[in-house]
């Protein structure tokens, strides 16, 4: 009895030692457990082409003198809107476009697209035949410290210096590109809900220093200008994620 | 032979008649006299018999972007009896100066765009004193309302700029002429609108404070 328990035991014990040499083996082939790394945040942008669909924005109206016909806002700040999207995307640069075709988007859907993102910059295209060169606006509202619960109408106001900032890249990114600009503050109610820095560029006609002797409409639909402006702005963009403002994405 | 009754039937219907025809006459200049009154009766133009004043426009350019003072000279309504009327007054003078064929901001309208300017005490809303509001209201801040034609709104060039412009000059005129114009709001044909001509928001009270540039600011 006792030396068939010996043997059993032995038996037993030299069992679990080949099912555990096995086990390692097996291992050894399959491949290494992936260690899950922390990726780095997605730098996202959003453009917003103003207008759209029924909504035309500016129009040229009865204005005569274009050799390439009418002119239409929306149609403006969507071609700036492609170009732009193709520019940023070139560099790596995730886009958010709030539409892309000739629709009418809602003002409130605009703000829910931009705060979804989570955006580092959000940049508001529209155009004018009014002014010369580039117009760049931020929110007219004062700077606040962040809430819990941002209002939806005042959403912009933690993010005013952050705004300031983006604009002072916009406007230096246009300047080393010929282009003529203006800073303001204004009443926009599609920035004034959008918690990201933010911008609105208005594009009008090239000035006297811009070397036009063009009509203003002709000079808004200048592929040309267009690309330039364009060019700039993302110029800006990557400058101004190399400063540092790639970190705290929605945060003020 | 004419009966006698006849005869004087005859006379009084004719008097009847007569009466009536000056009566309906005098209806009839009646109604053409309350149609006419009832057109706009408040001053399109500031009055040429009054004072000539000086006032001081704050005049936009869309070139750079900017407010510039201007002081003009203008015949004024007096501010103690009418000053609504004197700030629609001077309002018109700078919209007049948008509508001229060389302008820096060039706006079509003119002083017509402008329909009626209200100002009205800012009273605080937490005070439970009606007699303090109304002590308050005779010399403390002002919100003005200005109240735009629809042809205004309808005609202006679009854009952040040109709009905002618009907007701020009224702003920073109102504050210079009207020190204690604290605040603006703005209708069109009596009714809030949500932009002027697509861009610049309406339905926010401006602070005539944030409208003047600092660097033309005068103590």
């Amino acid at each position: 009895m006792c030396m068939e328990d010996g043997d059993g035991r032995r038996s037993r014990a030299m069992g679990l030692i080949c099912l555990g040499m096995a086990w390692m083996a097996a291992s050894a082939q399959t491949p290494p457990v992936q260690v899950p790394t922390v990726q780095a945040p997605r730098y996202t942008v959003v453009v917003d082409a103003a207008h759209g669909g029924d909504d035309t924005g500016g129009h040229s109206g009865t204005q005569s003198g274009s050799q390439n016909g009418s002119w239409m806002e929306k149609d403006t700040t969507l071609a700036l809107s492609v170009r732009l999207r193709s520019l940023l995307a070139a560099r790596g640069i995730a886009v958010v476009t709030t539409r892309e075709t000739d629709t009418n988007v809602d003002r409130v859907r605009r703000d829910e697209l931009a705060n979804h993102a989570k955006a580092q910059a959000c940049i508001i295209l529209h155009a004018s035949l009014s002014g010369t060169g580039v117009h760049l606006f931020i929110s007219s509202l004062a700077p606040a410290q962040p809430a819990r619960i941002e209002p939806w109408s005042t959403a912009q106001a933690p993010w005013i210096n952050r705004s300031l900032g983006l604009a002072g890249a916009l406007n230096s990114a246009m300047q080393h590109a010929g282009l003529s600009v203006t800073l303001g503050r204004t009443a926009l109610p599609v920035v004034d809900s959008m918690a990201c820095p933010a911008v609105a560029i208005e594009m009008s006609p090239k000035g006297a220093s811009g070397g036009s002797d063009h009509s203003p409409i002709d000079s808004l639909n200048d592929t040309d200008y267009q690309a330039r402006i364009a060019e700039a702005v993302a110029a800006a963009i990557v400058e101004w994620r190399s400063a540092g403002s790639d970190t705290g994405a929605g945060q003020p | 032979m004419i009966p006698r009754y006849q005869t004087v039937l005859f006379i009084l219907l004719l008097a009847a008649s007569v009466i009536m025809t000056v009566l309906l006459w005098r209806q009839l200049d009646r109604a053409h006299q309350r149609m006419l009154e009832g057109q706009s009766s408040a001053p399109t133009q500031a009055p040429q018999v009054a004072a000539a004043e000086s006032a001081t426009l704050m005049v936009a350019s869309d070139s750079d972007g900017s407010l510039q003072p201007r002081v003009l000279s203008l015949p004024l309504p007096s501010l103690e009896a009418n000053p609504g009327a004197r700030a629609r007054a001077i309002l018109g003078r700078l919209l007049d100066l948008y509508a001229a064929s060389d302008a820096a901001h060039p706006v079509p309208g003119g002083a017509a765009s402008i329909e009626q300017v209200f100002l009205l005490p800012e009273l605080a809303d937490d005070s439970s004193s009606g007699i303090e509001n109304k002590k308050a209201g005779q010399n403390g801040p002002q919100l003005a309302v200005v109240n735009f034609a629809s042809s205004f709104a309808a005609n202006h060039p679009s854009g952040i700029e040109t709009e905002t412009l618009t907007v701020l000059s009224i702003c920073a005129t109102l504050q210079a002429n009207f020190p204690r114009i604290a605040s603006v709001r703005f209708l069109v044909d009596g009714k809030q609108i949500d932009t002027l001509a697509g861009h610049a928001d309406l339905t926010r009270t401006y602070l005539t404070s944030q409208a003047v540039p600092t660097e033309v600011v005068t103590p």
